[in-house]
């Protein structure tokens, strides 16, 4: 389970769900802080022109985080169960041995961060693969590559929003796992595929992307409408 | 009295304020945590506490993580001259296997050239290393590293598995600097993608030993499949199935088994671990 603060704190914008800053010396020089602060952090988090408003509300600070990482999952989960189940056409006996690899991993993540937030998890969500083509090997990689592709941005542009190192970890152990089903899927659309110019810029970076952009991506496959609105943004 | 443009005049004079007090993001979500607690008469007090205390501090968040980018650009100029020299061998088979490790070649180099001005705009000093600073024979070890093909991927293959293993270790180390987390997140997914081809290269040139391992490109429990004891430090850990206190076998009620659930993790590794897994290979 993850830890949860004893402190509530109503109305701040540090939600008093994540763990003490363990890890910062700052927090043990501030044997106090100022009220005029909240306000002005509170200001500062307004972000009016996060989509999706209505949908389900992934909730505040690392907790969001979390469930933003537990949507995505879901929407991967739900994906290589079916491809599992209905194998494209002359599926090798490797490609099936690994996309059910690919597919258990994918629910090992969706049920941990479901069990890990416990009451504090999102629903489950919908989706809509009305757009894939299953029986379609070129459909259905690339329909897998483009969703590992995006599950590594997001894991790379979510960490900074995280303030717990505990749940920076439990991201990276995550993230380089699609990273790895990520190489693993170009290679079988085009051999050395597994990291070019497509995923990785000049600096040898891999891409990163904000909730926003990824959720505008991700939307097309949910049917279930997802707010991030309330998630931190730096 | 408004702490934002206290905080703001003092970066016009010492654009690392924000660094020395933790982030902006996480001064601010500080002061909001302890909040309620404070007259607003004792503040200067609290204040001129804090800021004594981040600048005499000999630890303090910008030397922290100068000293990690630094730890990351050391193993980048090892993988570099690896693939540089690798390459150079002229012992992989033309075509794919070439090309991929041209590819990861110039991935650790332009890791080396980022890092480097990275460090420099922190305003640390890079390491640095050249070729002859490196012996990838590992005092012996791996004797046959540039003239034997399985060597060379099985060496490759811990590389890359272990800088997974490193970056992954030293995020956390990075949690003030919103830029310098983004971009090592950035490079922590490349290696992986960069291990999960070479293993890949390892089980279709059928490079596997010992007989009846399987490699696949993700690391299932803490097996390296490479036959010398000598890598398994890079692999160690690497069987936990239990994350944040959650058993992932069979969790939930589905058929998870153990194997999968080491996969569906990978584990750090601290720096000291990281330091004795790579120092052989340090001339």
């Amino acid at each position: 389970m993850l830890n949860e603060s004893k402190e509530e704190q109503p109305g701040l914008v540090y939600d008093g769900l994540a763990k003490p800053f363990s890890r910062r010396k700052f927090f043990g020089i501030m044997g106090a802080g100022a009220a005029l602060m909240v306000t002005a952090a509170a200001c500062k988090k307004s972000n009016p022109g996060n989509p999706g408003k209505g949908g389900v509300d992934l909730g505040t600070g690392d907790i969001g985080v979390l469930n933003y990482a537990y949507a995505l999952e879901q929407l991967e989960a739900a994906f290589y169960i079916k491809v599992v189940a209905s194998p494209f056409k002359n599926m090798s006996d490797m490609e099936k041995s690994y996309l059910a690899d690919i597919r258990d991993h994918e629910i090992a993540h969706r049920e941990f961060f479901k069990a890990a937030l416990s009451t504090k998890a999102i629903q489950s969500l919908q989706v809509d693969f009305s757009s894939i083509d299953f029986s379609d090997r070129t459909s259905v990689l690339g329909t897998a590559k483009a969703f590992e592709d995006l599950g590594v941005s997001a894991y790379n542009g979510a960490g900074k929003l995280i303030t717990n190192p505990d749940y920076l970890t439990l991201a990276g152990k995550i993230v380089s796992v699609e990273a790895r089903h990520a190489a693993w899927i170009r290679d079988m659309i085009m051999v050395n595929s597994f990291a070019d110019s497509t995923a990785v810029d000049m600096n040898g970076l891999d891409m990163q992307r904000s909730p926003n952009q990824v959720l505008s991506i991700a939307g097309v496959y949910l049917k279930t409408k997802v707010d991030a609105s309330n998630l931190p943004t730096d | 009295m408004n702490l934002q443009n206290i905080l703001s005049e003092i970066e016009q004079t010492d654009p690392a304020v924000y660094d020395r007090l933790d982030t902006r993001r996480n001064t601010m979500k500080s002061f909001a945590k302890t909040s309620g607690k404070i007259a607003l008469a004792a503040l200067p007090l609290a204040l001129g506490s804090m800021f004594q205390k981040a600048y005499a501090s000999p630890t303090a968040p910008t030397d922290i993580i100068i000293d990690t980018l630094n730890f990351a650009l050391t193993l980048e100029y090892l993988e570099s001259n690896f693939y540089i020299r690798a390459v150079a061998a002229g012992i992989a088979p033309s075509g794919d296997a070439m090309s991929a490790l041209t590819i990861i070649r110039d991935h650790e180099n332009e890791h080396v050239i980022f890092l480097k001005s990275a460090i420099s705009a922190a305003g640390g000093t890079p390491v640095s290393f050249t070729a002859s600073s490196f012996d990838f024979t590992a005092k012996g070890t791996f004797p046959n590293v540039f003239s034997d093909w399985g060597t060379m991927l099985a060496v490759a293959q811990t590389f890359e598995d272990t800088g997974v293993r490193a970056y992954k270790g030293q995020a956390p180390n990075l949690i003030s600097n919103n830029d310098y987390l983004t971009a090592a997140l950035q490079i922590h997914s490349v290696e992986a993608r960069h291990a999960a081809h070479i293993r890949e290269m390892r089980k279709a040139a059928n490079l596997l030993v010992p007989a009846g391992v399987d490699v696949k490109p993700w690391i299932t429990l803490n097996q390296s499949g490479i036959a010398t004891s000598a890598v398994q430090a890079s692999y160690n850990g690497e069987e936990n199935v239990t994350q944040a206190g959650v058993t992932i076998t069979n969790i939930g009620g589905q058929k998870i088994s153990a194997s999968a659930a080491s996969e569906a993790f990978d584990e750090p590794l601290t720096k000291d671990q990281i330091v004795a897994i790579v120092t052989p290979f340090f001339a």
